[in-house]
């Protein structure tokens, strides 16, 4: 600020003019040919172009306009942080209600269906957000506890919906036997893929996974006896109320219970379903951490090198972490095949991994609040913005970005320590005192 | 044996422009030991530059191939390297001290972005350039079965062993190829010389940004599609032929890109074409597994 007083440099608005006019002529340069003009195909199938000047001058004038107020209001900051935007009083009274925060999100989510008997679409809405918390829960424990970037868990999703599907149908035993199975299925397939990659180093791993996602999709795409290739499989089937169908006939459920038929139950039941997969997760994962293993997962995280050092066995450390992240996986895949009765490779495209990925990244690495909230305020998002839904992934993509850069340890940051001090030290007086006289200046 | 030298010939090609991509990864993995996900999205930007540059000349009338080429591998080189060092302003800069895994989560997100601002800004639908270099050599037949080169396929791999050349060059001979290969032995170090760390940074991913638009030109000029999903599979096997050739390393670079060419390559023409990017993401797999320094790769020491 003393700076803008010296007479030698120019008025501080010249110098911003200056820089917005940088950024404004690099954002020219940017848009110029992927916004400015657009391609189609022409009536004879060859392309033609048109021209959009109009978008382009919107984007360079707004780039020119923030990038002026950014260089006179943060002149000295290379990043903009969070924390000086928002008052320390409001993050004060945030981290208090965050205590709280878990026990009325939980609420909330027991009472949805009684809030939205009537309107399925909410009903749907609140699965789609279970399951995706579900696998945040499962991914959570892979890369917030052991600190492994997997970017292909989306390939154990895939092989618990696919292990249901085939068993359910080809061998009619019920949800509540496959469900198991698929689970042990993909932590199987945890680790088959953990044995050999788990020696890599973290970004090596996470390219690795990848491929082992892909490779996963692919063989599912291509293995057309086995998984029906392109097309799925449909018919998959639905699941009872220990042993009672949902179906208007006089074995189901309604009728059991005496209740009218209908259709509602059963999503109000997978509802139900899902949150207590979830919830499971959540509580399984809350036990581990205090476990010897899950400690050993949050010091694997923070410091390889070390932990080696201390005796830790890095390998089987992390395979567990990779086994139980993907047994999740393949909890949250069977549910999802049971619920939509049709899957097919579509569904388990890099793109899954990268949302699950972001809501893990969002919600702060490790912290199962976060998990949920970040999954909530995503999906919700996606939902709110319809009309938008060909820019909602570059939103999401943009958040990536912005979460890692201004808040990396994530949106909801209180993340309670595994180990702490039960008592707080207490320090005489008399030493307080000594210290205190013997550095006088 | 004729079918043989055929694919060969393919594979060269095809790997060619993989080499391109991985110098990309290579060169910014040896200098600040991050692998840049967003570099085949860059490349497929590149692609998409080149395309709409080339429909711009056309439209105002500039027809003669050649000249239209060169100035399209100009613009697509600069607007691309725009780009990079965009990217690396934006997203990586600011995590240089972050945690062990932010700038690979930024790249994920930068990845996401790209591919979602050219399908917004381009369409989803693939775009097809009819082909503009025509004409071949028929080297020798047999059997019924023609071994062909054609003039493209030259031109990628000439333009490519030019690019090499001259890149070599500029990182063994000039100032900026010094300050680079001081950045990738010790940054901190560098700095303290009084090398100017972060625009040696800046600088090669400009450098990388630029060689993989020629590496998108070139793909546009071979297949004569591109769509905005090109750069994640391209990206992965030029990633894998980074590593496959030793990360950090040049020659290593083009080395695996062809490698890489000719074993998706022959895999399709004498296995099964539908596994062929399972062929080369199980190439992944297995080098980093049993040969995690690569080819031409120095080990990598882990330090405390």
């Amino acid at each position: 600020m003393l700076r803008d007083n010296e007479p030698s440099k120019p008025p501080a608005f010249v110098a911003a003019a200056k820089e917005a006019a940088l950024s404004a002529l690099v954002a020219f340069g940017l848009f110029v040919t992927l916004i400015g003009v657009r391609t189609d195909q022409g009536p004879t199938g060859a392309l033609v172009i048109a021209t959009r000047f109009g978008p382009l001058a919107a984007i360079v004038a707004a780039v020119f306009v923030a990038a002026f107020i950014r260089a006179l209001v943060f002149r000295d900051a290379t990043v903009i942080s969070l924390g000086r935007l928002v008052p320390p009083r409001v993050t004060a009274v945030v981290s208090g209600l965050a205590g709280y925060a878990a026990i009325a999100f939980l609420v909330v989510a027991l009472v949805v269906p009684v809030l939205a008997y009537t309107n399925r679409y909410y009903l749907d809405l609140a699965i789609l957000i279970a399951t995706y918390t579900m696998l945040g829960f499962g991914l959570n424990i892979v890369v917030g506890l052991a600190g492994l970037l997997d970017l292909g868990y989306v390939a154990f999703y895939a092989v618990g919906a696919y292990s249901y599907a085939l068993i359910a149908q080809n061998f009619g035993l019920s949800f509540w036997i496959c469900l198991p199975l698929a689970g042990i299925l993909a932590a199987f397939a945890g680790l088959l893929l953990g044995f050999p990659v788990l020696r890599l180093r973290g970004d090596y791993l996470a390219i690795v996974t990848l491929g082992f996602g892909e490779i996963i999709r692919l063989i599912l795409l291509n293995w057309q006896d086995l998984t029906g290739g392109p097309n799925g499989i449909s018919g998959i089937p639905r699941p009872s109320f220990f042993g009672l169908p949902f179906t208007a006939g006089e074995n189901g459920f309604a009728a059991t219970f005496g209740l009218k038929y209908s259709a509602t139950h059963r999503v109000v039941f997978l509802y139900y379903l899902i949150l207590a997969l979830a919830l499971a997760t959540n509580w399984f994962t809350l036990r581990l951490r205090r476990l010897p293993i899950g400690r050993a997962w949050e010091a694997l995280r923070e410091d390889e090198i070390a932990c080696r050092a201390l005796g830790v066995n890095t390998t089987t450390t992390k395979l567990t972490a990779f086994a139980l992240g993907a047994m999740f996986g393949g909890f949250a895949g069977a549910f999802f095949a049971t619920r939509q009765g049709f899957i097919s490779p579509e569904s388990f495209a890099f793109g899954e991994s990268a949302l699950v990925l972001a809501i893990v990244v969002l919600g702060g690495m490790g912290s199962q609040l976060g998990v949920a909230v970040a999954a909530t305020v995503m999906l919700g998002g996606f939902e709110l913005f319809r009309e938008f839904a060909q820019y909602r992934m570059l939103v999401f993509g943009a958040a990536m970005v912005a979460i890692v850069i201004y808040r990396p340890r994530g949106l909801v940051s209180t993340r309670t320590p595994s180990v702490f001090l039960t008592e707080g030290k207490v320090i005489p007086a008399a030493i307080v005192q000594a210290a205190r006289t013997e550095t006088p200046a | 044996m004729e079918y043989f030298v055929q694919q060969l010939i393919n594979g060269i090609t095809l790997g060619s422009i993989y080499g391109l991509i991985a110098i990309g990864y290579t060169m910014v993995y040896g200098i600040i030991g991050m692998i840049n996900f967003a570099h085949g999205d860059i490349f497929m930007v590149g692609a998409f530059i080149a395309l709409i540059t080339f429909l711009v000349l056309v439209a105002i009338g500039i027809t003669a191939v050649p000249l239209a080429l060169l100035i399209v591998l100009i613009v697509a080189m600069a607007l691309t390297a725009l780009y990079g060092w965009t990217v690396e302003r934006i997203a990586y800069r600011p995590l240089r001290h972050s945690f062990r895994l932010a700038p690979l989560i930024s790249a994920i997100g930068i990845s996401i972005v790209l591919q979602n601002y050219v399908q917004v800004a381009q369409g989803a639908r693939v775009k097809p350039l009819p082909p503009l270099i025509h004409g071949g050599y028929t080297l020798f037949e047999g059997n019924d079965f023609a071994v062909r080169l054609s003039n493209i396929q030259v031109i990628v791999v000439v333009t490519t062993l030019f690019l090499m050349v001259g890149f070599s060059f500029l990182v063994a001979r000039t100032r900026l190829g010094r300050n680079m290969r001081a950045c990738e032995q010790d940054l901190k170090m560098a700095a303290l010389l009084g090398i100017d760390v972060d625009r040696t940074i800046s600088l090669t991913f400009v450098i990388g940004a630029a060689l993989a638009a020629v590496a998108g030109l070139m793909f546009l000029l071979y297949y004569g599609v591109v769509d905005f999903f090109i750069g994640f599979l391209a990206g992965v096997k030029a990633f894998t032929a980074a590593v496959l050739g030793g990360i950090g390393s040049l020659p290593g670079a083009m080395l695996g890109g062809i490698l890489i060419g000719l074993i998706e390559t022959m895999w399709s023409a004498y296995f099964s074409i539908e596994y062929k990017d399972v062929a080369a993401f199980g190439v992944l797999i297995v080098v980093l597994i049993f040969l995690p320094t690569g080819i031409l790769g120095r080990p990598e020491v882990e330090k405390v």
